[in-house]
C-alpha cells in the first residue's frame, strides 16, 4: 500500500525540477513534491558559485546559489512537499514510486511524475584514456564540489582535457585559488562550451587552450604525475611526433555531459539514442502517460535558464495531467532532424498545440558552420519558417518559435523537417 | 625487540597466500600475514579474467594442472562457506576459422587427460543456439560447463576475513625486508614495521617471489611480468553473454575472451605482452585496440562505445616455467611458493593445501583447532535486497536508507561495515573492492566526493589524509584558501 498519494511528484530539484514543481503548483495541482537526494534544494546550482545564471529570466547577473535561491523561496511560498536526502530507486509505469531516505522506505503514488534528473559527466573510462590509474584524475564537476562544497583542493597543477562549460569555468576557478593550470586540449576544432566562458575563463586568465589535441597517456604510479597530449588529424587519431609531456597532479576532464535516465528506464521510458533523453511531446511528457520529463535529463541545455524555461513547459503540463488524468492529443506530427541537425526537439508535435501559443523547436546541429546559415523549418517539403544565424556550431543550441499564425501551414502535413543550410 | 612472535609468516597477501592463511588458520598455531599494499589482493589476484579454470586446457602432468584440477572440486564448498560472488556459468571454446575447428578435438583429448571429463564438441548450428550473438563465422567449438565466474577480489577478502577470525594476524602496509636465519634454521623475518619472531616462513609473494626468495638465497630463478589489459562494458550494452567465450588458445595465451562477471557486466581481454617494470599497470593505446579487434571476431557487436573502464593486470611468468612449491633443505622452515601462473586465482586453495601437507611433512606440527569456523558471512548487497529486505534494514540500521553510490545503489551501511569489518577498508579502492561502491556507469562520479569523508570520519584522520590505494594516493591536497584563513 503506498504510504502517500500525489498530484505531482517530481524528481530532482536543480533548475529544472523548481520550476516543473512551481509550474504544476501554478497550474492548480494541490499536493506537489520534490524528491531530493542531496541534502538541499538546488541541485548542482549549489556549487555553481560562478554568475551567468538568470541573465534571461531575471535580466540579472546572478550565482547559481542565488538563482536557486529564488525559485526556492517560490516553491517554499506555495507550499510545494519537499523530501530532501532521498533517492528514488524505482518507478513503475503505473507512476508509483519507490524512495529511501535516512531510516525510511517509501512508496508513493503519482498521477503525474516529473523526470528532472538532470545529467551526469562523462568519465575516463567512457573515453579509454590509456595510461596508469592513479589518484588525481577527477570530472570537472567533481573538482566543483571537492572546491565549493567540502571546501578541499584536489590538487595544486592541473591540466584539463575537453573544453565544456564546467572545464572551462573551473579553469579560472583553480586560478583564483592559486593553482596552477598548465593547459586546456580540445580534440575537436572548436571550443566544446560558450564563447563567454571561453573569454571569460580562458583568454582574461591566460590559461593556454589546444584545439585539436587529446590526452594520450597518463603518468604516475600513485598521483598523477604527468599527462602526455598530442595533436590529432580530422580522424581524431593522434599525429605522431606532436607528443608533449604536461607535468601535472591533477587530469580534469570537462568531456561531455549525459542525460541521467536509469530511473526513466525502470518506469518504461523509450529514449532517443541520440540525445540519451527520452522521447518526447511538446508538452514534455515522454511514451508513458503522465510521465513529463525537463531539462538536462532530456538533453543538455547550454544556459539554466533554459532548463528553468523547459521545467516550467514540463510542469505545467504534469499539472494539467494530474487534475484531468487525460492524455493529451494523439494527432502528432513528426519533428525529424535533416541536413546538419543532429536531433531536434520535441520528437512529436501536435499542430493544434500551436493554438493555445508559440512552440519552440529546440536543435543542434551537426557540425559547425562558421558562415550565415538560414535553419529552415519544412512542412511536407514547403518552407514554414525560416531563421538566420550569424554562424553555427554543436556547442550552442539553436531555439526557433513556431508563432501560431503558422498553424495553418502545418495543419495536414505528416512531418515537420528542419535542416540547416549556408546562405548563398 | 620484537614486532609479533608466531610460528607461520605468510610473505604475501595476493589470492595464494590468503588462501594459505585460511588453511593454517585451522589448526593450533600461530599465523601472521605481510602484505606490502594497504589491502589483501591489490595486485595480480584482482586484475585478471575473474575466471575459475577447470584445468581442461593445462599442461598435462604438471603440478599445475594437477592443483588447478583439484581447486577446481573446491569451489562449490568454498563459495558456500566462505560467500563470496561465484557461478557455474560454463564456457564456450570457439573456433572461427577452419584451421582452429581442426585444433578443438586434440584440445578434447587434453582435457580428458587432465581429468575434466565433461567437455565436448559443438557444432556451427549449435554454438550459435547457444549463443545467437557470436560471429557467423564460427565453425564450432568445445563445450566446458564447470568453467565459472568468481570476483577474485571478494574471493580473496573472504579468506582473509575468515582467518583473521580464526586468529591469523594480518599485517598490511608492511614490506619484507630480510629473512634471518641461523644455522640453517629461519629465525625472523625482518619488515619495514618490525622484526617478527618466526620458526616457518611461506613465500607466497606472487610477482616478487624472486626477491623474496633471494633474502635466503635460494633463488634459481626469475619473475618477469605479463602484462594483460582487459576492457570492462556497461551492464547495459546492446548484447549479453551467458557463458564465457573463449578463443581457441595458442603457445602463448589462452587470447582475448570476452566472459560476463559476476556483477552482471562483460569483462573483454587480455592482451598478453612481457614487460619489465612489476608494476607497470598502465593500459596501451594499442593494447586495448588488440583487444577490441580480438574481441570483435568473436563478438562482432562488442565496441569502445560501451566500456565504462579499462585496466590492466600482470601474471608473473617464472623462468623457467611451471608451478613451484618446495620445501628448502639449506634454510629449515622456509617454503617457496613460485611460477603460479594466471591459473592462481583458480588454484589457490589447492596451492594452499598442497603447501600445508609439504610443511606438515617436512616438520610443522599441525593439529586441528576444535573451535575452527569455516564460514565467514558477507551482508547482502542492498542492490540485491527485496523491498521487504530493505525496509527490515532500514529499520535496523538507518544507514541503509543513504545511499552513496548512485550507480551500484551502495549504502553507508555497506561502506560502514568495509570500514569496520576485520580486515578493515583504509582507501577508496578498497571500499570499492568491498561494496562495488565506484565500478558503475560513473566511475565514482557520485561516490568519490562522498566516501572519501566518510572514511576521514570514520577513521579518525584529515580527509588529505584518505588515499585511493594506499600512501601517495591521497584524493586532496588541502584546504582551499579561504577554508585556510578560517
Amino acid at each position: 500500500m503506498p504510504e502517500k498519494k500525489c498530484d505531482v511528484v517530481v524528481i530532482g530539484s536543480g533548475p529544472a525540477g523548481l520550476a516543473a514543481a512551481i509550474a504544476a503548483k501554478e497550474r492548480g495541482a494541490e499536493d506537489v513534491l520534490i524528491i531530493e537526494r542531496g541534502e538541499e534544494l538546488g541541485g548542482i546550482l549549489i556549487q555553481c558559485i560562478h554568475t551567468g545564471f538568470g541573465l534571461e529570466i531575471f535580466q540579472e547577473d546572478l550565482t547559481g546559489p542565488e538563482y536557486a535561491q529564488r525559485f526556492i523561496d517560490r516553491v517554499e511560498g506555495l507550499g510545494v512537499e519537499t523530501m530532501l536526502g532521498t533517492m528514488v530507486l524505482d518507478i513503475t509505469p503505473a507512476r508509483r514510486l519507490y524512495a529511501i531516505q535516512w531510516g525510511r522506505l517509501l512508496e508513493i503514488e503519482a498521477r503525474a511524475i516529473v523526470l528532472a534528473m538532470g545529467c551526469r559527466e562523462r568519465s575516463r573510462g567512457a573515453l579509454a584514456i590509456p595510461g596508469t590509474r592513479p589518484a588525481g584524475i577527477y570530472t570537472a564537476g567533481t573538482a566543483q564540489r571537492f572546491i565549493e562544497i567540502e571546501g578541499y583542493m584536489p590538487g595544486e597543477r592541473f591540466a584539463i582535457l575537453g573544453s565544456g562549460d564546467i572545464g572551462m569555468i573551473m579553469a579560472r576557478r583553480l586560478v583564483f585559488e592559486g593553482a596552477r593550470v598548465e593547459r586546456m586540449v580540445e580534440v575537436l576544432p572548436y571550443v566544446g562550451g560558450l564563447v563567454r566562458n571561453y573569454v571569460q575563463c580562458l583568454v582574461d586568465y591566460d590559461i593556454p587552450l589546444q584545439l585539436q589535441h587529446t590526452v594520450i597517456d597518463v603518468k604516475g604510479r600513485d598521483r598523477v604525475e604527468a599527462v602526455v597530449s598530442a595533436q590529432v588529424d580530422d580522424n581524431f587519431q593522434p599525429i605522431p611526433g606532436s607528443e608533449e609531456t604536461i607535468p601535472c597532479d591533477t587530469l580534469l576532464l570537462s568531456v561531455g555531459l549525459i542525460p541521467e535516465n536509469e530511473l526513466s528506464k525502470k518506469a518504461g521510458v523509450e529514449l532517443d539514442p541520440l540525445t540519451g533523453g527520452p522521447y518526447v511531446d511538446e508538452t514534455m511528457q515522454t511514451n508513458v502517460p503522465g510521465i513529463f520529463a525537463a531539462g538536462n535529463v532530456v538533453h543538455v541545455y547550454d544556459l539554466a535558464d533554459w532548463v528553468t524555461e523547459a521545467g516550467y513547459l514540463a510542469g505545467r503540463h504534469a499539472g494539467e495531467y494530474a487534475i484531468h488524468q487525460r492524455r493529451g492529443s494523439e494527432r502528432k506530427l513528426r519533428v525529424i532532424a535533416g541536413d546538419n541537425v543532429h536531433h531536434v526537439l520535441p520528437h512529436v508535435l501536435d499542430p493544434l498545440s500551436l493554438e493555445r501559443g508559440p512552440q519552440e523547436l529546440q536543435l543542434r546541429v551537426q557540425w559547425p558552420v562558421e558562415a550565415p546559415v538560414w535553419v529552415n523549418v519544412e512542412a511536407n517539403g514547403k518552407l514554414v519558417k525560416r531563421k538566420t544565424e550569424r554562424y553555427v556550431r554543436p556547442s550552442e543550441m539553436i531555439r526557433i518559435k513556431l508563432p501560431p499564425e503558422d498553424h495553418g501551414k502545418i495543419v495536414g502535413a505528416k512531418e515537420l523537417s528542419v535542416r540547416v543550410e549556408e546562405k548563398s | 625487540m620484537y614486532l609479533w612472535k608466531t610460528d607461520v609468516v605468510i610473505i604475501g597477501g595476493g589470492s595464494v597466500g590468503c588462501a594459505i592463511a585460511r588453511e593454517l588458520s585451522r589448526f593450533q598455531l600461530k599465523s601472521v600475514l605481510v602484505e606490502k599494499n594497504e589491502d589483501v589482493c591489490a595486485l595480480t589476484g584482482k586484475a585478471n579474467s575473474a575466471i575459475i579454470h577447470t584445468g581442461f586446457d593445462a599442461p598435462v602432468g604438471s603440478l599445475e594442472a594437477k592443483l588447478v584440477v583439484a581447486a577446481r572440486r573446491m569451489y562449490d564448498q568454498l563459495a558456500q562457506e566462505l560467500d563470496f560472488p561465484y557461478q557455474v556459468v560454463g564456457a564456450l571454446l570457439v573456433a572461427v576459422t577452419k584451421e582452429q575447428w581442426q585444433l578443438l578435438p586434440e584440445l578434447q583429448r587434453k582435457a580428458l587427460r587432465n581429468g575434466v571429463f565433461d567437455v565436448h564438441l559443438l557444432g556451427r548450428e549449435r554454438v550459435l543456439a547457444i549463443e545467437p550473438e557470436l560471429s557467423d563465422q564460427v565453425y564450432g567449438g568445445l563445450a566446458i560447463p564447470r568453467e565459472s565466474i568468481v570476483s577474485p577480489y571478494e574471493m580473496a577478502i573472504a579468506m582473509a576475513e575468515n582467518a583473521i577470525a580464526n586468529g591469523v594476524k594480518f599485517f598490511l602496509g608492511t614490506r619484507v625486508t630480510g629473512i634471518e636465519t641461523t644455522g640453517g634454521t629461519v629465525q625472523a623475518v625482518s619488515t619495514t614495521r618490525g622484526k617478527i619472531k618466526t620458526s616457518w616462513v611461506i613465500n607466497a609473494a606472487g610477482m616478487y617471489c624472486d626477491e623474496v626468495a633471494q633474502m635466503v638465497g635460494e633463488c634459481d630463478f626469475t619473475i618477469t611480468p605479463r602484462r594483460g589489459e582487459f576492457f570492462i562494458m556497461d551492464k547495459e550494452a546492446p548484447y549479453k553473454l551467458r557463458h564465457i567465450i573463449l578463443p581457441v588458445p595458442t603457445r602463448i595465451s589462452k587470447g582475448i575472451l570476452i566472459s560476463p562477471t559476476v556483477s552482471g557486466n562483460l569483462l573483454v581481454g587480455p592482451t598478453a605482452e612481457d614487460i619489465e617494470d612489476k608494476s607497470d599497470t598502465r593500459v596501451t593505446v594499442a593494447g586495448l585496440a588488440q583487444v577490441m579487434t580480438g574481441a570483435q571476431k568473436l563478438l562482432p557487436a562488442l565496441s569502445s562505445a560501451h566500456t565504462i573502464t579499462q585496466y590492466a593486470g600482470l601474471r608473473p611468468v617464472r623462468h623457467p616455467e611451471g608451478y613451484t612449491v618446495e620445501a628448502s633443505r639449506q634454510n629449515r622452515g622456509y617454503i617457496g611458493i613460485s611460477g603460479v601462473r594466471s591459473t592462481g586465482v583458480t588454484s589457490a586453495p589447492a596451492v594452499a593445501a598442497y603447501v600445508r601437507d609439504l610443511a606438515e611433512e617436512v616438520g610443522l606440527k599441525l593439529i586441528p583447532r576444535s573451535n575452527f569456523n569455516p564460514l565467514r558471512r558477507q551482508l547482502k548487497p542492498f542492490a540485491s535486497m527485496t523491498y521487504q529486505e530493505r525496509a527490515a534494514a532500514i529499520k535496523v540500521d538507518p544507514h541503509w536508507g543513504h545511499v552513496v553510490c548512485r550507480c551500484e545503489h551502495v549504502t553507508e551501511a555497506e561502506v560502514l561495515r568495509a570500514i569496520h569489518s576485520p580486515l578493515g577498508a583504509r582507501s577508496l579502492d578498497a571500499i570499492k573492492r568491498r561494496t562495488r561502491a565506484g565500478m558503475g556507469r560513473c566511475q565514482g562520479g557520485f561516490c568519490g566526493v562522498r566516501i572519501p569523508f566518510i572514511l576521514a570520519r570514520e577513521l579518525g584522520i584529515p580527509v588529505e589524509a584518505v588515499t585511493k590505494k594506499g600512501p601517495g594516493s591521497e584524493i586532496l591536497v588541502g584546504p582551499i584558501r579561504g577554508e585556510m584563513m578560517r
